[in-house]
């Protein structure tokens, strides 16, 4: 997987700090979060696919059947549901742990 | 937790700066929600249904809780292992 950072950001700290420079700094700091939220969502789907061709694929027949479709398109929603749990959970996990410190 | 020190980007713009500290820990959190999810799939989830029943989510609540425990304790008992005077490799022969 990309890292999406790129070479750019090191000529960009070079251009000098602040507004003068000719690159704006939130400029880049919003082309970062594009470019992590991309990454992100390409993890997902890797991991989606990977999990969800091994729930619903058998033996890997001629052409995906109609039960093998109805059967990744449900997984694909399950797998999100979980990711959102997860997510959640793991959100409140870490809350609880600094409301202990 | 440990943060990137500040001067390896030395002369760098101090809102870039912070900037990079809040998205890499905004990283680390969705890569371990990528990974106990994909752990959690192995131990919780059957055959994908219409929807997720009360019992698969509660075990992926389960999974997340029992594993930032497992990690908490392996950091734990690592800590004492090597405060303790016995060396390292004669408790993993436990």
């Amino acid at each position: 997987m990309e890292s999406g950072f790129g070479s750019d950001f090191g000529s960009d700290f070079g251009s000098g700090g602040g507004g003068g420079g000719k690159l704006d700094p939130g400029l880049i700091m919003e082309q970062v979060k594009v470019q992590i939220a991309v990454a992100n969502a390409q993890e997902l789907l890797q991991r989606m696919t990977d999990k969800c061709f091994r729930k619903c694929i058998g033996k890997p027949g001629g052409a995906l059947d109609n039960s093998e479709q109805k059967c990744i398109a449900m997984c694909m929603d399950r797998y999100m549901d979980a990711w959102n749990t997860v997510s959640r959970a793991y959100n409140s996990r870490l809350q609880r742990e600094r409301a202990n410190m | 937790m440990d943060a990137p020190s500040g001067g390896g980007l030395g002369g760098a713009d101090p809102q870039l700066q912070r900037f990079i500290e809040v998205e890499t820990q905004k990283q680390r959190f969705q890569q371990l929600v990528h990974q106990m999810t994909e752990l959690c799939w192995e131990k919780c989830m059957d055959k994908p249904g219409p929807k997720l029943d009360s019992r698969a989510e509660t075990c992926f609540v389960n999974c997340v809780e029992r594993f930032i425990d497992t990690s908490q304790f392996i950091l734990n008992r690592l800590e004492q292992t090597q405060k303790s005077k016995s060396a390292f490799s004669e408790s993993l022969s436990d």
